[in-house]
Formats: C-alpha cells, structure tokens, sequence
C-alpha cells in the first residue's frame, strides 16, 4: 500500500531533477530495489503506470526495475549470506549477531529524456 | 547533440522525504517541543493511550494532537473533549504520513506555543514505519490481542521505534500472548527500545509512560530556555 506514496515522491524528485537538467519530458527512469526493501514490484509499477497517465512529464516514461540482492554479513564468523533464503541467523555458524549489509534500497539510478 | 540525455540520479527515492523530516526536527528542536509519532494497527488502542497521556500531562504541559486518518473525524472529537488543541488530517486514502504532510499539518494548527505534540498516524504496521516525519520520538503500540508474534511479521516498525506500549495488558488472560516472547523479539530487532506494558482501559502502567514523556519534554524545554 505504501507503494504510491513512494511513486509520489518519485515523481518529485524526477520533477526537480527535469527542471536542474532543463528536461521537458522524461523517456525512462531506473530505479534500483533492494529484495528486501519492502517494496512490492508488481504494485509499484501498476502505481507508477496510475499516476504517470496524470501527470504530462511522465507520460511516455517507461520504468525500469533493477533488483539489489538482500546481503547479511555475520559479525561472528565474518561471512556473507543471503538474507532472503536465512533471514536472521547466519547459516554458516548458527549465530544472531548479523546485520543487513545491502538490500532495502531504493534509488534513481538513472534517467533518460528527450 | 545525441537526442536521449542520460542524467544519473543516484538518489533515493525517499531523500526528498528525509530532507523534509529533517526540517521539522529541526523546527521543533529551535522552539523548544517535542514531537512524538504515534504508530500501531487498527484498533490497537492509539486514541485511548492518548486520552490517557494527555489526562496525566495536560497541566504541566500545553499539548496538542493531530489525528491522521484516510477519513472522518471520531478520532478528533474523542480528543477534543479533553481540551487539547487538535487538528483532523486527511491523507485521501495513503497508509501513512510522510514529512510534508505533517509539516502542512503543524503549520495548519500553529505550533510556537506547544510543548509537545502527538501525531497519531494511520493505523498501520507496515507504511508508517517506512516515513521518516522528523518525530523526535516514536512511540508504537502492540496490543495483546494482535499476539505476541509481531515482532517477528513487521519488524521494520519494531526495528524504528524508541517505545513499544504493549497495550490492553487487562486482556492478557483470555488471550496466549507471552510478554517476555514479544519484549525479547522486540530487543533482537531494537536492543535500545523501551517497553511500558499499559492498560488504556484501567490505565495501569501510563504513570510510568507519562513519566518517562515529561522527562523528555522537560529536557527539550530547558535546553530550549537555556539557549
């Protein structure tokens, strides 16, 4: 559900980023996600194709979805794992004392006008 | 000149909101009040745990709220009976309050005389969490009958907040909800989080939560007066 209110604030800096750049219309916008982000794709993009019809900058613009792989770095044995498939808990030595090296992203990596 | 201009970004799409909360932090701290979100599910108990604060802080402080609602205005009237200033937002159908929206809603009900001002967000353990209001404190409730597990199901909430009042603790025996179980999640996402176990119905436990709030605001009005 929070995915539109995450569209609108795209669309802000997209505005802002239009006017520093002297763009009129924006053909296509990257976004990257992270898996663990908390950001349903497939509801944001039906957000995105919403809101664009309603807003003239955006209407040709297609989105693009980068995925960043959600990454835990385990401070006991000093090894990586993948956060989705173990969560917590390291796989490696069993052990709590993890944090989330990468993965609740969500940039504007890039823009393309016309 | 190549038709298609490529512009790298490289910003998060949420800056612009962090920037904003930055903003009001910033205001509330130059005025010396405290701005605390409110967060929790439907029906966990935010208007109630309200009315209780506001009953036990009301005279040492000048307090206000502002209600955040996709619709209508009970919650807003159920406060102004205690004689607070309130203000009824709309969010038009969004699951949360972002930072400009409550900077239009501080600006909309006026804040220079205030010591502290709550923002009851919208019922919700998923999107308030994820929008940064620029809240000097965050306060979120569990209640009992949501069980003990939630913790483990929303953990950004559990992961941004300062305060988890675990509410309708008058219930606990009819329902299995293990306190040590949700406080011990709780401290695996956030070991700094404080717990007041609280009835909003008996109001027992809110004379130590009211305390620990009156600790805060007096802190913020005395640097505030000593600056």
């Amino acid at each position: 559900m929070h995915e539109m209110g995450i569209v609108l604030h795209l669309a802000k800096t997209l505005d802002e980023t239009a006017e520093e750049n002297k763009l009129s219309k924006i053909g296509r916008v990257t976004l990257q996600v992270g898996e663990v982000s908390g950001i349903m794709t497939d509801l944001f993009t039906d957000a995105w194709d919403y809101f664009k019809k309603k807003h003239p900058m955006l209407e040709e613009c297609t989105l693009e979805l980068e995925t960043i792989p959600a990454v835990t770095w385990c401070d006991n044995c000093k090894k990586t794992y993948e956060t989705v498939k173990y969560g917590k808990t390291c796989p490696h030595c069993g052990s709590g004392e993890t944090w989330l090296l990468q993965g609740n992203e969500c940039i504007i990596k890039e823009i393309e006008a016309e | 000149m190549d038709p298609v201009h490529v512009v790298e970004v490289k910003e998060a799409v949420l800056a612009d909101n962090d920037a904003a909360a930055q903003l009001n932090r910033d205001k509330m701290k130059e005025q010396g009040t405290v701005l605390v979100n409110l967060m929790g599910s439907p029906g966990a108990g935010k208007t109630s745990t309200l009315l209780q604060l506001i009953r036990r802080l009301k005279d040492a402080f000048r307090i206000a709220v502002m209600e955040a609602d996709v619709d209508s205005d009970v919650d807003a009237k159920t406060i102004a009976e205690t004689g607070v200033r309130v203000i009824q937002l709309h969010t038009a159908g969004l699951c949360h309050m972002d930072a400009d929206m409550t900077r239009r809603g501080l600006e909309a009900m006026g804040t220079e005389d205030l010591d502290l001002i709550f923002l009851e967000n919208i019922g919700n353990l998923v999107c308030p969490a994820e929008f940064e209001i620029g809240a000097d404190l965050r306060l979120m409730i569990l209640s009992v009958p949501e069980g003990d597990d939630k913790p483990l199901k929303y953990p950004l909430m559990f992961t941004v907040s300062d305060v988890m009042i675990v509410n309708k603790i008058d219930t606990a025996p009819i329902f299995d909800f293990d306190l040590e179980a949700a406080a011990m999640r709780a401290r695996k996402l956030n070991p700094d989080i404080r717990i007041f176990p609280v009835s909003a119905v008996s109001g027992e436990g809110f004379d130590a939560l009211a305390a620990y709030l009156a600790d805060v605001v007096r802190e913020r009005r005395a640097a505030y007066e000593n600056h």
